[in-house]
């Protein structure tokens, strides 16, 4: 298919363009990653300028820390997730485990683990590196372990028959069946945790754990230094370069990848609104590239036919004796079940030395505040935002323009305009038990919104139509139409939306300018004080109280809801 | 019977047994001894209606499934996983739709380590002989049913294989593309352009298992067992006009309509353990209408009256039970009649026909009369579905209960015996009331 000419095998205009960008990459990845082993001690103050000049470096090293957390999460989330999915036993625990892991707040995982991998890497910088990548990457992991999960979980049974059938082993099932199946959810998924990582990322860097402050040269250090030397100019720069960041994130690789994922949908009919990148375009109208990867794919079919052939997947027909199950069974539930003990022996006693027993209870009512404040944030969210999804929603022309917008303000880190409003805070002596709150709510407001856009414009047109037809109110037509037909995606976005704000919350509830500090009441700044103080024991309470919270919403509200949703409200 | 030399069984099976775990930890029986042989050049129908476990049956053929008891031989080795030399085509096609055609068609031989070259070069092989030239690099998605069923073909001829089967490999496809994928494919056959060496077809289309078969083997229902085996004469091409084959069929619809309770039941209610097939309201009505009217006048040969309606006997089938069960007609011989309540039936308005339906369904189903009774003996008047359904699972699979409760709701709640409410599954007497009135 190739041979017809030389012509075929010269790069073209396309060819220049994506390998310049390409190799641009490649070179700036690597000059990046030398800098995070530098030497460190810890306690040493890494300085750091606010000269804008040195953004760029500093923005590369937070997309570093970004790119870092990103493979540790694809590799966690291929074994983590096959193993769920393809053994019962392991499924009985990694998925509500996984549940778990996913209401722990973000930042509180690096609260606990900064001096612990400071004192893994002693005398290079790569300890607090790793605290921060580590940090990063809870916020991806998790979220994505649970979508390659569910698609394993729903592979078409015919063609799983038609696999065994034509005896692809397992290695050739994973990459020509699964892996596929689940990539259009997976690469979603993906995006939307790095997304959500940018605000971590940027959180990440400067933290202090009682005596280890920890500064890292990125982004979100810069400032927090503009911060403390209450420089507006530095903090304009450093917007500014966030803004490009997310901006090259976002057509470089969030819309490419979504793009090329709708390949692999699992769709008998070509849909309409195929997303589209001129990325993808680009890639795919290069010549010289499109051999270079046909090569690379070809060396890699090469390689895995030399693999040493597996014994033809066999199912065992005979199945083990039933005593030899329940000895299995009893071995795994005495394991599990120790494992809980020592847990529980662990938290009590770790918890219990530090803290007083009223201090429990005292951390369970802020926790209440918090929730009142989550919960009243996304009510008013909704209230502004699902009226103008509805409305961008139903109109085509206004979906297509507003939708990435609403995508890109997603994955803008928010955190890095508390600064801004925590200046005009303190020039109005606004209340922060009041006005910190749409803080925590900045970043994750727009989950909602381009989920009711999604939502609102996969409402058929025919129901429109008849609804016009029978002359339905205004009032009416949001009743029986548009508020039922949005309800699945406006709850996705609510979740989404949700689990943000918590996370949010250990930020937004303590914002600073200079030496001014502000703090509302809730459990967020609870965290947040005794991180700063590094007493364990209160954070250790503290990121608990909040991850039962986070649990019990997602599954005495949420979950219920969206099942009710899912089943009543299903336009299909 | 056939097999004088056991060297050109193909495949053999005998007494093959298999049954599912309830989730009581009680067996479900699907196959009961089921014995069954293809010899070598010969293509064998496997017709059966919906639950007479023929699906259950190929993919134990096919190694994808054990055997819960009995002897299943491949060429005289006993069948243990997914045995080389059997290739399925599906009836949904079960292509990647990642990968292109010439991919898909590549896969089975990726499988077997066939070096690329002549993996290339076998595929387009494929592709050529089943007439998809030209489509090597289309997506499936950019096909049409028949052209990707073909996909499903050269997928499966490629490898070679010595048996082909095929899962209602033609039902998913229009009349006019499953015709033309079926003379196709017994060219190949007959022309021995395939290496092939015989065909098990599952099917429950009865005019193409006599117009492909050289063997039909039919399958009762619940449980699956060999209920008669037919030859089929004719020579290839068949002439779907030739008196022969019209006799051949209408004598294979007798086989299938023969009902093991005897014509007899007319008066009285089938009982709980009765597996009520799935016929909705409209489609009983639509059929009876169809009857009473021209070309028919109330008795219609049931071939005839399957290929005017464009039904397979999956469709067909559970109807005419279905009417039947209610004595609103009667099938026999391969014929079918109204009866005089059916006949009733068709000439009453809407309101007098829902009075007329709940009338026998109350007389005719004690499971619709069960549920009645039940929800008028209970405080408050309401039961949950699941009491019902715990006393279906005695005598069926948890999918089979669902589905016998299912038709049961469909017709009480047409027939106004009770209210269901699908949310919350509460049968009860009253009618839903509307959130808000309407307006």
């Amino acid at each position: 298919m190739s041979d017809r000419n030389l012509k075929i095998i010269l790069p073209n205009i396309w060819d220049i363009a994506a390998f310049t960008l390409v190799m641009g990459l490649v070179a700036l990845l690597a000059w990046g990653s030398r800098q995070m082993a530098a030497p460190y001690t810890p306690g040493e103050q890494i300085p750091l300028s606010l000269d804008p000049s040195h953004l760029p470096m500093y923005a590369l090293r937070t997309v570093l820390r970004m790119v870092a957390a990103l493979v540790f999460s694809f590799a966690f989330t291929f074994s983590y997730a096959t193993l769920a999915a393809k053994s019962r036993r392991a499924e009985g625990i990694l998925v509500p485990l996984l549940d778990v892991l996913q209401s722990v707040p973000i930042l509180g995982f690096l609260s606990v683990t900064v001096t612990g991998f400071i004192a893994m890497f002693p005398g290079s910088l790569l300890g607090v590196e790793m605290a921060a990548i580590f940090a990063i990457f809870t916020s991806q992991a998790w979220n994505m372990a649970f979508s390659f999960y569910q698609s394993l979980k729903t592979v078409p049974k015919e063609l799983q028959e038609a696999s065994v059938l034509f005896g692809l082993s397992s290695w050739q099932r994973f990459w020509k069946l699964e892996a596929p199946f689940a990539a259009p959810g997976l690469i979603w998924n993906t995006m939307m945790s790095v997304s959500g990582g940018w605000f971590f990322v940027v959180a990440s860097e400067a933290i202090t754990v009682g005596k280890t402050a920890v500064t890292l040269p990125g982004i979100g250090s810069y400032v927090a230094q503009a911060i403390q030397d209450k420089n507006l100019v530095a903090i304009g720069w450093a917007l500014l370069t966030m803004l490009l960041v997310i901006l090259m994130y976002d057509q470089l690789l969030f819309r490419p990848l979504v793009a090329w994922s709708g390949k692999f949908k699992f769709e008998l009919t070509e849909s309409q609104d195929a997303a589209e990148s001129w990325v993808l375009t680009l890639f795919q109208r290069t010549r010289f590239l499109g051999i270079l990867a046909k090569g690379a794919g070809n060396l890699w079919n090469s390689l895995t036919e030399r693999l040493p052939k597996l014994p033809r997947r066999r199912l065992t027909f005979i199945e083990p004796s039933s005593f030899a199950l329940k000895v299995q069974g009893f071995v795994w539930h005495a394991i599990l079940i120790g494992g809980m003990i020592f847990g529980a022996w662990m938290l009590i006693g770790f918890v219990g030395r530090g803290v007083d027993h009223s201090e429990i209870f005292k951390v369970f009512m802020l926790g209440l505040i918090t929730l009142a404040r989550v919960m009243i944030l996304l009510a008013l969210a909704s209230l502004v935002w699902v009226p103008l999804g509805v409305f961008i929603g139903l109109n085509p022309r206004w979906a297509t323009k507003v939708q990435p917008l609403a995508q890109f303000l997603a994955a803008f880190p928010a955190n890095l305009l508390f600064p801004v409003a925590v200046v005009l805070m303190v020039r109005y002596r606004l209340s922060p038990e009041l006005w910190t709150a749409p803080l925590m709510i900045l970043g994750t407001q727009w989950y909602i919104l381009f989920n009711v856009i999604a939502g609102a414009a996969a409402i058929p047109t025919d129901l429109r139509e008849a609804a016009k037809n029978l002359g339905l109110s205004r009032w009416r037509l949001w009743k029986r139409l548009l508020i039922p037909g949005i309800l699945p995606s406006l709850l996705t976005g609510l979740v989404t939306a949700s689990g943000g704000t918590w996370n949010a919350s250990i930020v937004a509830e303590v914002v600073s300018w200079g030496s001014t500090k502000l703090s509302a009441t809730g459990l967020g700044s609870y965290i947040a004080r005794w991180t700063e103080k590094g007493d364990y024991p209160h954070i250790v309470l503290g990121i608990a109280v909040m991850s039962v919270y986070v649990v019990s919403l997602n599954r005495f509200f949420w979950r219920r809801l969206y099942t009710i949703a899912q089943t009543r409200y299903r336009l299909d | 019977m056939e097999a004088l030399h056991p060297e050109t069984n193909l495949l053999r099976l005998s007494k093959v047994c298999k049954s599912f775990k309830k989730s009581g930890g009680e067996e479900h029986l699907v196959l009961d001894g089921v014995s069954l042989t293809i010899n070598e050049g010969e293509i064998v129908a496997l017709l059966g209606r919906s639950g007479s476990g023929k699906s259950t049956l190929l993919r134990i053929i096919s190694g994808l499934a054990s055997a819960g008891s009995g002897k299943v031989l491949y060429r005289g080795k006993p069948v243990t996983g997914p045995v080389q030399g059997l290739a399925m085509v599906f009836q949904t096609f079960a292509l990647f739709p990642w990968l292109t055609v010439l991919e898909n068609v590549q896969l089975g031989l990726e499988a077997m380590r066939v070096p690329q070259a002549e993996r290339h070069r076998r595929a387009l092989a494929a592709i050529d002989l089943i007439g998809l030239d030209g489509f090597e690099s289309a997506y499936p998605k950019e096909l049409s049913g028949g052209m990707r069923q073909r996909v499903g073909f050269a997928r499966a001829l490629v490898v070679e294989p010595t048996l082909l089967l095929m899962d209602e490999a033609f039902s998913a496809l229009d009349v006019l593309t499953a015709e033309t994928l079926r003379t196709d494919l017994i060219e190949l056959w007959l022309e021995r352009r395939i290496p092939t060496k015989g065909i098990l077809l599952v099917s429950h289309n009865i005019e193409e298992a006599v117009l492909l078969a050289d063997r039909i083997v039919i399958l009762g229902t619940n449980p699956g067992v060999v209920i008669s085996e037919i030859e089929i004469p004719l020579e290839h091409p068949r002439d779907r006009e030739a008196p022969a084959f019209r006799q051949l069929v209408d004598e294979v619809y007798a086989l299938m309509t023969k009902r093991p309770r005897g014509a007899a039941g007319k008066a009285e209610a089938v009982p709980l353990s009765y597996r009520l097939p799935v016929a909705h309201v409209n489609q009983l009505a639509g059929l009876m209408e169809a009857l009473a009217a021209e070309p028919y006048n109330g008795r219609a040969d049931l071939p005839e009256l399957a290929n005017q309606m464009g039904f397979g006997v999956d469709q067909l089938f559970p109807l005419l039970e279905a009417l039947e069960i209610l004595a609103f007609a009667h099938t026999e011989g391969g014929d079918v009649e109204l009866t005089a309540f059916g006949n009733n039936y068709v000439d009453a308005d809407i309101l007098r026909r829902k009075e007329i339906f709940a009338e026998h369904v109350i007389r005719h189903v004690a499971l619709a009369a069960h549920i009645r009774h039940v929800i008028d003996e209970r405080p408050g008047n309401r039961a949950p579905e699941e009491r019902f359904l715990r006393e279906l699972e005695d005598y069926f699979s948890e999918d089979d209960a669902e589905r016998v409760l299912r038709v049961a709701i469909e017709w009480g709640r047409y027939a106004e015996h009770f209210a269901y409410e699908e949310g919350s599954g509460i049968l009860s007497l009253e009618n839903p009331v509307s959130s808000m009135p309407v307006k």
